[in-house]
């Protein structure tokens, strides 16, 4: 009931109305596309490198990278993987700030002290470099662990907001009356703090899916997300970038799609947020 | 007082950057490979001669990482951050790319919440309106634009206008022509920076403008705001002299986070635009394998971010009586 | 429909026919009329939702964007209602001075009270910065802020409520306005202080001329004050005249329901008379009378049109209501109209209180919190003595009230109660058992019999469970887990707090707050407990759903065989449901004892002035009541004074001789028994009604 009235609220705001419907076009690009173009993303044409955009029956329609590969299937495929690692990490990365803010600001004491700590650590130690360091040193292991590292250092400043609003829903009557009945704490949390921080929790994934898919393709573009043969819009537009200037189609089109992707996201994500809240003006 | 708790804090602050750069350098030592840089040589350079000169520079994996680590923390203790992979004084590859770095991030940092607070506090008070919306609409664009592809389009554009007009309007690699000198280095220095700084900047005006905006528009909800104008202030000076000030609280405690994401994307617009910064060190570093070179850019990104953590606490109590301690 | 206007000169302020509409058709404003004269003070009167506070926005023309006004607003004869903005805003602080209810957030945080206060000044006034300063300073000293000098450059958060309340004022008169609006001037700040500000609110009226437009939910404190009473229900005038008319004579049932359902101090009754139902949802009026679902006097005719405000007798009085004629000429009241509740089933006579068993006894209780200040720089600055050294027993089948201001201690007794572990200091004891010596799974058995309701009826309830869900979760966690028990146990508790079964599966939004309250008292009571603690369970609602719930709690007491401990600030409240009372003050007991003796016989100074604090809904008693009005604000827990801590606001050591006032700082006054033989102890060493002779030293 309150999700449909949710859905009525998003679909009454216009700009969440073209980010749902932007994404829902790119979802269905991403999966169905690849059926319907004429080459498959393993397939090298070898009578066609760097060729330009053809609109012919069997031509490359956004044209062929420097090994004959057709960079439609290659970027569809790249935008699966990219995608499919935006909301992995946002699942994981939500889920873990949920926990750990949840956990240290209801329990407080030293636990709260010992886990606000390991999370400023977090937030001081340069991520961008520690993931660049291990991550192509996972070889052989599968792309999960570039995700779980993901995951790992983008969770710190949701749990330290998921800290605080546990703080103040803490001191809420409902929460001393169940404490009063006797409750354990960490039912507490499961039954009457996640619930009501769920809004800030969904926005929040949302917002994180968009921020791990540019972080995948930031990672990707020195080389230090996913490795070959493994494609993803990063590795793509880092391919593209360096020869952007006398070929275009080698940039443009993984990087529109990355850019359309996170706007997409980023339209839901707001739109959620009004939606959610009560409050807002909307 | 005050000076007692700054210190206190200024102690943990020092110990959470131990840590954090002491886990970059375990990291750096254990996972790369130093010797590797020596070993496919033509002509082959003697096992017995790679250990000695690795040593020499406290890098061979040889020795345990934990006595490698306590002579590197000896030396960065005593200001030595010991050599690069190839000898030379990491100090000084240091000393020169701060100053490259530092440039860049200071005015993209003044500049993106100079101008992202101007941005979302007009847009807040032109609220639904066109204006209103076309701000919000170019900041979610520029929020989904990374900084590679912005900076690689600059590139692009400029490149094309260079192009379409005959001569180089705008420079687009390296950080100056060493050519030129005098008055003439000093403009193309300028010129160099112009695209760097946008790609660096836009992305810092699009959040600021967001944040502001939205902080703006819960302070102009609030009771002060009808007070200030129940005693005769009109819409305009009660939103000048009430609400911005007041909004600008929260927008700066977001002034340590956005400092961590300038640092990353400094890295990519040093890399794209040909800048020998702290940023492309890092990325340099990484392949070149250079674990002292690592753990000194580690140590610096944790300075700057708790640099920039002290500083917006330090904005926020400037501006905000409630958090004085007097 | 307009007020008549002879015999009197042109007003300052003429309302006619204001209609206030939100974006969506919420009509929250339908047809207000009055008119204010020269130096008149008019209380606008009613509940939570009625409208009162929007008819003074819009006045203003400080509603938000989007709300459609309609009608006439005239200052001096000017018309405001569609004015240009520039001249509005001159005429802002200047023709009309506006006071609201929150000081804090009312305040700008980041400046100085000095700096707003100026900004006022020079707003509308072509002085210097430093003119406009000093006259900061004067404003602060006439609204009586001792230090003025020094207080101007305080910031908001450095003033307590009361201060920032008197500053609000100094700000509002800055101008000379001819019009002031007090929107709840006084909601948000404790008895005593109130009293303080409403003379502030009289002076600041004496030294400007100005007219006062006083809008409060509370009828005590607009009986002294005003000069006529507008009534406002469901958005709509309902009532206006005098206020001795409407007081002792109203003519409109929702009055005289209003009237009969207060707890009253001066005359405690056996039972009081709710008014049944809800107000009715903006968004949803019936057709008709609004009043009509929940009037004991509707007839058919009530549904056919709403009734408009006339005319009725001499005067300048006006009601509506279709029946207004007829109760006037049978010269009904409240108490006439309003069906009596039944009396709570008469339990049998409860034995002398020595011998009834003790449900609660805490004995010298102590409680005291570091002090932290800075929220970026944490520092412990000092100790908050908050609960320092309290001893008292609830037995069987009683109602001990825990009395006092804010700060006082009293919520942080009952946390200490609530937690069942050891305190810091002294004793609780809990159906003989100490809590200091709980075993996990004893103190787990224990919480059965110790059940809280809270304040806040919508922050008790969590908002993402259905009600059902929220009864059942005190039976699951003690171990019942048979769904269907569970299930008629829920349907019982509802049916015993007065709610239908069926309700279990709605969500807490879906009820108003009386009836959320009832589903936090079906909660406690879910366990069966023995002992239920309230903390402040009425102070969240309004007066006519009031009743009703104070009446369900004495019921269920009766048939229950409960015992409480009642939190609460309203005294009146206290008198009518307590057996016994203690009166708490910086986190001492002051006084305590038997109601009657309490209420009746004030021992203790501080009792005293808490009790001629409290305003009564009696035009004439409060006329010609003489208050004792206490001096500054409550001292900070953290410091609390040497010797009797009520030493430094006391208008009794005034009084006093040098030696007996040196005792009152040096010697700190424990609880003494009045007379042998009655339930009736006081802290003072010079206690009213006792012969103050000086004990002989130790």
């Amino acid at each position: 009931m309150r999700s449909k009235i949710v859905l009525a609220r998003m679909l009454r705001n216009p700009q969440s109305r073209y980010g749902l419907l932007a994404l829902a076009l790119l979802l269905l690009l991403a999966y169905a596309g690849p059926f319907l173009g004429p080459h498959d993303w393993t397939d090298k044409d070898f009578l066609a490198f760097m060729e330009p955009p053809s609109f012919d029956e069997d031509g490359h329609w956004w044209g062929t990278t420097q090994i004959g590969q057709d960079v439609y299937a290659v970027t569809l495929r790249g935008m699966q993987k990219s995608i499919v690692i935006g909301f992995l990490v946002a699942l994981f990365s939500t889920g873990l700030a949920a926990l750990v803010g949840a956990t240290a600001g209801y329990v407080g004491g030293w636990v709260d002290k010992a886990l606000m700590w390991a999370t400023d650590l977090l937030l001081v130690l340069p991520s961008f470099l520690i993931i660049a360091i291990v991550s192509p040193r996972l070889k052989g292991g599968s792309w999960l662990w570039f995700v779980v590292l993901l995951a790992l250092f983008s969770w710190m400043i949701t749990s330290r907001m998921v800290r605080s609003m546990t703080l103040s829903l803490r001191e809420r009557e409902f929460v001393a009356a169940a404490r009063y009945m006797g409750i354990p704490a960490w039912k507490i949390i499961l039954r009457h703090i996640l619930p009501n921080i769920s809004s800030l929790l969904i926005i929040d994934a949302t917002l994180n899916v968009s921020a791990a898919i540019i972080g995948e393709a930031a990672l990707s573009f020195f080389g230090f997300g996913i490795q070959p043969p493994d494609v993803s819009l990063g590795t793509l537009i880092a391919d593209g970038s360096a020869k952007a200037i006398g070929y275009p189609w080698l940039f443009a089109f993984p990087a529109g799609l990355l850019v359309l992707l996170v706007l997409s996201v980023n339209l839901v994500g707001d739109g959620l947020r009004d939606a959610l809240d009560p409050g807002s003006n909307q | 007082m005050m000076g007692a708790y700054l210190f206190k804090r200024l102690v943990s602050n020092v110990l959470l950057v131990a840590i954090a750069a002491s886990m970059a350098y375990f990291l750096a030592a254990t996972s790369l490979n130093p010797r590797y840089k020596y070993e496919g040589r033509q002509p082959p350079v003697a096992e017995a001669v790679i250990d000695a000169t690795l040593e020499q520079y406290n890098l061979n994996d040889k020795t345990p990482v934990f006595q490698r680590y306590v002579t590197w923390a000896a030396g960065v203790a005593t200001g030595d951050l010991g050599r690069t992979w190839d000898g030379k004084p990491v100090n000084e590859e240091l000393g020169r790319r701060v100053g490259v770095s530092l440039r860049l991030l200071l005015v993209g940092t003044i500049l993106g919440a100079a101008v992202g607070v101007s941005v979302g506090a007009y847009a807040a008070v032109k609220q639904y309106r066109i204006s209103d919306r076309a701000i919000g609409v170019g900041a979610f664009v520029v929020m989904a634009i990374p900084v590679f592809v912005l900076a690689t389009l600059l590139t692009v554009a400029a490149a094309g206008l260079n192009g379409v007009l005959g001569f180089t309007l705008l420079e687009y690699t390296g950080e100056y022509n060493p050519a030129l000198s005098g008055w003439d280095q000093l403009t193309n220095r300028l010129n160099h920076l112009i695209l760097p700084t946008i790609s660096l900047t836009l992305g810092q005006i699009a959040y600021y403008s967001r944040i502001q905006r939205n902080m703006m528009l819960d302070v102009l909800g609030q009771d002060f705001i009808r007070t200030a104008r129940a005693k005769g202030l009109s819409r305009r000076n009660a939103l000048f002299k009430h609400a911005l000030r007041t909004s600008l609280v929260p927008v700066a405690t977001y002034f340590a986070f956005s400092f961590g994401t300038m640092l990353t994307g400094a890295t990519f617009t040093e890399k794209i635009f040909g800048w020998h910064g702290m940023g492309a060190w890092l990325v340099d570093s990484i392949q070149s394998h250079d674990v002292n070179s690592v753990a000194a850019v580690s140590l610096f990104a944790a300075v700057c971010v708790l640099v920039a953590g002290f500083l917006s606490d330090l904005i926020v109590s400037a501006i905000d009586p409630r958090v004085r301690v007097s | 429909m307009n007020e008549p206007t002879t015999g009197r000169g042109a007003p300052v302020l003429e309302v006619s026919d204001l209609n206030v509409t939100f974006r969506g058709g919420v009509k929250a404003v339908r047809g207000v009329s009055y008119r204010l004269d020269r130096g008149e003070i008019l209380g606008i009167v009613g509940e939570s939702g009625s409208g009162k506070s929007v008819t003074s926005l819009a006045v203003m023309g400080l509603l938000p964007e989007g709300a459609e006004v309609s009608g006439s607003v005239r200052l001096h004869g000017r018309e405001l209602i569609g004015a240009p903005e520039e001249e509005l805003t001159r005429l802002r602080g200047k023709g009309i001075g506006m006071i609201f209810q929150d000081p804090l957030s009312a305040f700008t945080p980041v400046y100085t009270i000095g700096d707003q206060i100026a900004e006022a000044v020079r707003v509308h006034q072509k002085v210097s910065g430093d003119a406009a300063a000093k006259r900061a300073v004067e404003l602060l000293d006439l609204v009586g802020i001792p230090h003025p000098h020094a207080r101007a450059k305080a910031f908001p958060h450095e003033f307590s409520g009361g201060m920032r309340q008197r500053a609000m004022i100094a700000m509002a008169i800055a101008n000379d306005p001819d019009v002031l609006i007090c929107d709840e001037p006084t909601t948000a700040l404790d008895v005593t202080i109130q009293a303080q500000v409403l003379e502030v609110l009289k002076t600041a009226q004496r030294e400007t001329g100005a007219a006062i437009v006083m809008i409060t939910h509370d009828l005590g404190v607009v009986a002294g004050l005003a000069d006529r009473v507008l009534v406002m229900y469901a958005g709509k005038p309902v009532e206006l005249g005098a206020v001795d008319e409407i007081y002792y004579r109203p003519r409109m049932p929702y009055t005289m329901g209003l009237l009969a359902s207060i707890p009253r101090m001066d005359r405690p009754t056996a039972r009081l008379i709710p008014i049944e139902g809800n107000p009715p949802s903006p968004a949803a009026l019936p057709p008709g009378c609004p009043f009509a679902p929940r009037c004991p006097l509707k007839v058919d005719a009530c549904d056919d049109a709403e009734p408009e405000l006339e005319r009725i007798g001499a005067g300048g009085r006006m009601a509506a209501c279709i029946r207004a004629h007829e109760i006037d000429l049978k010269d009904l009241d409240g108490a006439d109209v309003y069906p009596v509740p039944e009396p709570p089933a008469e339990a049998e006579e409860p034995g002398p209180r020595e011998e009834r068993e003790t449900v609660l006894q805490v004995g010298d209780l102590i409680r005291h919190y570091p002090l932290m200040k800075g929220a970026v720089f944490k520092r412990r600055v000092g100790t908050v003595y908050a609960v320092d050294g309290i001893s008292f027993d609830v037995r069987e089948g009683e109602t001990l009230a825990l009395v006092g201001e804010s700060g006082c201690g009293k919520t942080t007794t009952l946390q200490q109660i609530m937690q069942l572990s050891a305190p810091q200091g002294g004793t609780v004891v809990v159906l003989g058992k100490d809590s200091a010596k709980l075993a996990k799974a004893e103190r787990r058995g224990l919480r059965q019999d110790l059940q809280i309701v809270f304040q806040d009826p919508m922050a008790a309830l969590d908002p993402r469970m259905p009600v059902g869900d929220i009864l059942a979760e005190p039976l699951r966690a003690h171990g019942r887990k048979d769904a269907k028990a569970v299930k008629s146990r829920v349907a019982e508790l509802l049916t015993l707090v007065g709610l239908a079964p069926e309700h279990a599966e709605r969500y807490p939004q879906h009820f108003s707050g009386g009836q959320r309250q009832r589903i936090g008292i079906a909660r406690a009571l879910a366990l069966e407990p023995k002992l239920v603690v309230l903390d402040e369970p009425v102070s969240a609602l309004d007066v006519s759903i009031q009743a009703g719930v104070i009446n369900l709690l004495e019921d269920l007491k009766v048939r229950l065989g409960l015992s409480y401990l009642f939190v609460a600030h309203d005294l009146s409240v206290v008198r009518h449901i307590a057996d016994r009372v203690a009166v708490m003050y910086l986190g001492k007991i002051a006084e305590i004892g038997e109601v009657d003796e309490v209420y009746g016989a004030p021992a203790h100074p501080y009792t005293r002035a808490l009790l001629s604090a409290i305003p009564l809904p009696d035009p004439e008693k409060e006329r010609t009541r003489t208050r004792i009005l206490l001096e500054g604000d409550l001292p900070s827990p953290a410091d609390p004074p040497s010797g009797c801590r009520f030493r430094t606001r006391c208008p009794k050591r005034a009084l006093l001789g040098e030696p007996e006032a040196r005792r009152c700082a040096e010697e700190e006054p424990s609880v003494v028994r009045l007379a042998s033989g009655a339930d009736h102890g006081a802290a003072c060493h010079y206690p009213e009604g006792v012969e103050a002779v000086p004990a002989p030293r130790p």
